[in-house]
């Protein structure tokens, strides 16, 4: 099956072509070759669902997301039924509630119930599943056995205790960042997420992008020391000239997070280990430099703006234009890559410019 | 290259392998046989014959199917009927050869039957109550043939049905196999000549053919018996479905535990190679195919369509939701057409003999016959082959011959793990897929176990359970979540820790999880609950309400004790407790330590019942 990996780039453009479905007796206009469980989240009309997420193909494994579609066998899933002109899906029939019930609740009981002192309350998609179905306690017999907990990656763990092994974050790994460190091992009872060959993360091929962990909907992948920041600024990444758009997260002054942007075109939401979990480091890093410094006789001396762009305005003009060479700083974002290399070529006259934007 | 010289010289030589000149010997050599000791068998023919002055040809041959009197030895010594002699070990060989062949006495004692007709005392191997009632048209070389050696399975048709198949238009070929009404063999019964029609019709520009030889039913043998009796029988289907589908590649997926099974067919395939049967050209005309044999490692799962595909293709074997079917996008996004070994048995038998001799067995819906394999407890276990329609009873009392050691029959689980288990009250039950569905089981791959009055049936959904939490492929959280709840439960249950509120919760959680799990393991995976909840509730009800178990087989609710007066104080029972839990004076009455006993109910095995002292409460 084609990777999708990105609809708002390779996905299908067929917003122009719509078909008309009736979903709980309500007709609705959904994009031609969406599926039902997207047609309807889009038209508003909440279907359950954990194994979901838009940036992924769709796996069907949790089966929340079953409904009765006319003319069809069974209880199929939303997620993996393509809409058709003229469906009429229903998603909550007494029979088909009860079914979809009983799956939430066999999830519940492999679950730890200890939600207010994990890092996702209230933002755990399985509590928003569960509030919705409007279950308050678990029926069944618990079934949580104790598993290995992986914190050997320096910037997150994979708590395999919360794991609903949704596959969300196997697929991001394959789907999205093409590195495969990470997959389900094992099978039946003993299914688990982990590294080929039951290594540890470390052990792996592992970018530390942290995509998984936005990724999945519970509490079982989270970082070291999961913050919620007093506020949200939207800014760009400054580690490299990529651009990614980003959320900083700060709190007592001080950046504590960073949240990749789903609208920013560049990254649409995604991050690398360096723009995730670098940036507070190195932003407030003690070493950084605040202010240019000019070299004298005694050394580097701390100098303004002013001064030092004098001082290599007044330098750049006794050489000629092909003794001199631009290269912008790694850390300059690519619009400030482009002006440097028009200083150099439309201004200073020379083509040796070059920058290591290969972060 | 016709095959048309090979087959007459083929016949010649099958001619004189049944008219011979000298003694000819077949020792059945498939892994059942093997199993029960064949090989050592077959080193003693070779021994005595070198030591007596019997001059003799030693072959191998596959399993005739009746494997509760293995190994067999087949004689055909020259002017007398082929005769099968059962249950042979080394010790036998010497004085058989040297009775039979050296002094004309056919050891009518320890024959099973005399091929096609009587013999002095030896019945005729045909009217034998195990093979009497069969029909046996996959399996009709296995047993028979020598299934390395390529001119049997030529004389005795073998690709004559593809011959003819060639002269046919594909589409042709494919009315065919839709008149005879062959349903896969494999488990759901889908219409083979439908399947293959939507293959043909899927657009692509390359199509494959795979043969499901996967075969993961715990108690079910029928595919590998198949394979390592007569190969080429499967390997004709397959050509004649690649010609009629339109694929010029195909494979094999078959587990990797079955290396005899593989060694044959890569013995069969290479014959093929050499009698232009496969690659370009086949039989001078330009249908084109080539084989591969891919093993799997030995998950259960793997055995599902999109699984296979995912394994074959190097990934994880899961299943993975329909549509797009495998007929329009299977093996690497290619069209692709999956049938089971048996089906494609079938299929070379169709072609050969037409579709009305298929048809013309059965019933309504349910065409011409299946394979089983017996096991349990049952006196005649092995491979059968039967009409559809034919009843349990016939089954199992008549093939079958009963329950051993003067037991009740108590119920017969079909369908492998995923099947249900049916009651005495539907023996006369016809077996077909239709009907078997009806009763909350299904026709699977076809293993029948038998269960007795000793088999608790609380404890025997426990145990199909437990295979499927293992080998449910860990994707849907019904399957692998419900199968794990319910195993709790059944636990619970056999632990005498169950409760009333059970009865609702296994039904309602059985019933959810065949309505929503994603493969047909999951939607299987309740029926041995389900049916055994259906049929022997009062099982479930003592065990819950009374905390006993009728059968004796939980060892949480029965406790053994030894009653004073019966007891001899033997010691028997005290040197054969494995946990030293019986204390007594040699000549004085005995004693179980409950606190140390474990239920395991030797000490009852093993007290002489002329004493009877030991009871279980
Ligand atoms: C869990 C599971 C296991 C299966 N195992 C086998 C198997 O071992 N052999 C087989 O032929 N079919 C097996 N099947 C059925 C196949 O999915 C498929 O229906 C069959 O191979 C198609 O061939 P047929 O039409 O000739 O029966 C299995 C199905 C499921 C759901
Ligand atoms: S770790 Fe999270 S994303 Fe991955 S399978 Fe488990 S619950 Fe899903
Ligand atoms: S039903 Fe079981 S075996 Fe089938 S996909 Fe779901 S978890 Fe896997």
């Amino acid at each position: 099956m084609p990777a999708t990996i990105w609809r708002g780039l390779s996905g299908v453009d067929t917003m122009n072509q719509t078909v008309n479905i009736t979903i709980d007796g309500k007709t609705i206009k959904a994009p031609a070759g969406a599926t039902v469980l997207e047609a309807a989240l889009g038209a508003g009309i909440y279907i359950p669902n954990l194994c979901y997420h838009p940036d992924l193909s769709a796996s069907g494994n949790c089966r929340l997301c079953i409904v009765q579609i006319h003319g069809m066998r069974g209880f199929p899933t939303a997620c993996t039924t393509s809409v058709v002109e003229g469906m009429s899906v229903n998603t909550n029939g007494d029979e088909l509630t009860g079914v979809r019930r009983n799956n939430l609740q066999l999830i519940i009981a492999n679950h730890p119930l200890d939600c207010l002192s994990c890092f996702k309350n209230q933002r755990c998609e399985l509590q928003r599943v569960a509030v919705f179905m409007g279950v308050k306690e678990g029926k069944l017999r618990s079934t949580v056995s104790p598993q290995v907990t992986d914190d050997t990656n320096p910037f997150f763990r994979l708590k395999r205790d919360y794991c609903i092994l949704c596959g969300r974050c196997t697929r991001t790994c394959d789907e999205i960042c093409g590195v495969n460190a990470i997959e389900m091992l094992h099978r039946g009872d003993a299914t688990h997420v982990g590294v080929f060959g039951d290594k540890m993360l470390f052990e792996s091929n592992c970018h530390s992008c942290g995509e998984c962990v936005e990724h999945c909907p519970v509490g079982a992948l989270a970082p070291h020391e999961p913050v919620v920041p007093d506020v949200e600024t939207k800014t760009t990444c400054c580690y490299c000239a990529t651009g990614c758009s980003i959320y900083l997260g700060v709190s007592d002054g001080k950046i504590k997070t960073v949240r990749g942007n789903r609208e920013g075109q560049v990254n649409h939401g995604q991050l690398c280990v360096k723009g995730r979990y670098g940036i507070s480091e190195f932003v407030q890093h003690p070493d950084r430099l605040r202010t240019p410094y000019i070299r004298d006789k005694e050394g580097l001396q701390p100098a303004t703006w002013d001064d030092a762009l004098s001082l290599v305005a007044r330098k750049l003009a006794t050489f000629s234009a092909d003794e001199v060479a631009i290269v912008p700083s790694a850390r300059t974002t690519n619009e400030d890559v482009y002006v440097a290399q028009k200083l150099a070529r439309a201004v200073i006259g020379t083509n040796n410019v070059d920058n290591c934007a290969r972060l | 290259m016709s095959l048309l010289k090979a087959r007459f010289d083929a016949q010649v030589e099958w001619e004189a392998f049944n008219n011979p000149q000298k003694p000819q010997i077949l020792i059945g050599r498939a892994t059942c046989g093997e199993a029960s000791g064949a090989k050592d068998v077959y080193q003693a023919v070779l021994d005595t014959i070198s030591r007596l002055p019997i001059d003799a040809d030693v072959h191998i041959t596959g399993c005739l199917g009746t494997c509760y009197c293995e190994p067999l030895v087949d004689i055909i010594k020259p002017g007398m009927p082929r005769i099968s002699y059962h249950s042979m070990i080394a010790e036998k060989v010497l004085p058989l050869l040297s009775d039979y062949l050296l002094n004309d006495n056919p050891r009518a004692d320890w024959a099973l039957g005399a091929w096609g007709q009587t013999c002095g005392d030896i019945p005729n191997l045909f009217d034998i109550p195990m093979l009497a009632q069969q029909k046996r048209i996959a399996l009709r070389n296995i047993g028979v043939i020598d299934p390395q050696n390529f001119n049997h399975c030529l004389a005795r048709g073998g690709y004559s049905g593809l011959e003819r198949a060639l002269g046919l238009t594909p589409d042709e070929v494919i009315d065919e196999i839709e008149k005879s009404g062959l349903r896969g063999r494999g488990g759901a019964g889908f219409p083979t000549g439908h399947k293959w029609r939507l293959c043909r019709n899927a657009k692509g520009d390359s199509k494959y053919i795979v043969c499901n030889a996967d075969e993961g039913d715990p108690g079910a043998f029928m595919d590998r018996a198949l394979l390592e009796s007569d190969p080429h029988a499967v390997l004709e289907g397959i050509l004649i479905g690649a010609y009629a589908i339109g694929a010029n590649n195909g494979v094999i997926y078959i587990r990797a535990e079955y290396p005899l099974a593989i060694k044959r067919l890569t013995i069969a395939i290479e014959q093929l190679k050499n009698n232009g049967l496969l690659g370009e050209h086949i039989l001078d005309t330009d249908f084109a195919f080539d084989l591969t044999i891919v093993q799997g490692a030995g998950a259960f799962v793997c055995g599902e369509g999109t699984a296979m595909i995912a394994s074959i293709e190097g990934k994880r074997g899961t299943p993975r939701p329909r549509p797009p079917f495998s007929t329009e996008s299977g093996l690497w996004g290619k069209p692709t057409n999956i049938n089971n070994v048996e089906t494609w048995a079938c299929v070379s038998a169709i072609m050969a003999k037409g579709a009305q001799q298929f048809s013309s067995l059965g019933t309504g819906k349910s065409k011409g016959t299946k394979t089983f394999s017996l096991a349990g407890k049952i006196k005649r276990t092995g491979l059968i082959e039967v009409p559809m329609g034919i009843s349990l009873q016939e089954i199992i009392f008549g093939i079958g011959g009963g329950i051993p050691n003067n037991k009740a029959f108590k119920a017969v689980q079909t369908g492998g793990p995923t099947g249900g288990c049916i009651p005495e009250s539907k023996l006369l039950l016809p077996v077909d897929f239709e009907a078997l569905i009806e009763a909350g089981s299904y026709m699977g791959s076809g293993g029948m176990v038998v269960l007795d009055e000793d088999n608790c049936m609380v404890e025997i959904a426990r145990y199909f359970l437990s295979f499927t939490v293992a080998e449910s492929c860990g994707k849907c959280i019904p399957c692998r979540l419900g199968t794990r709840q319910l195993l709790t439960i059944l636990t619970e249950i056999t632990q005498g820790n169950g409760n009333v509120s059970d009865f609702d919760t296994l039904y309602e959680l059985g019933k959810s999880i065949r309505l929503s799990s994603l493969c047909g393991l999951g939607q299987g995976a309740p029926n041995p609950v389900l049916t055994t909840l259906a049929y022997f509730r009062e099982e479930y009800e003592s065990h819950i309400k009374e905390h006993r178990c009728q059968a004796g087989e939980c060892r949480s609710l029965v406790s053994y004790t030894i009653t004073a007066e019966r007891c001899k104080g033997c010691g028997i029972c005290l040197r054969q407790c494995p946990v030293s839990a019986i204390k007594g004076e040699k000549g004085h009455s005995h004693v179980i330590d409950s606190a140390k006993c474990t239920s395991c109910g030797n000490c009852l095995e093993v007290c002489p019942p002329r004493f009877g002292a030991v009871c279980r409460v």
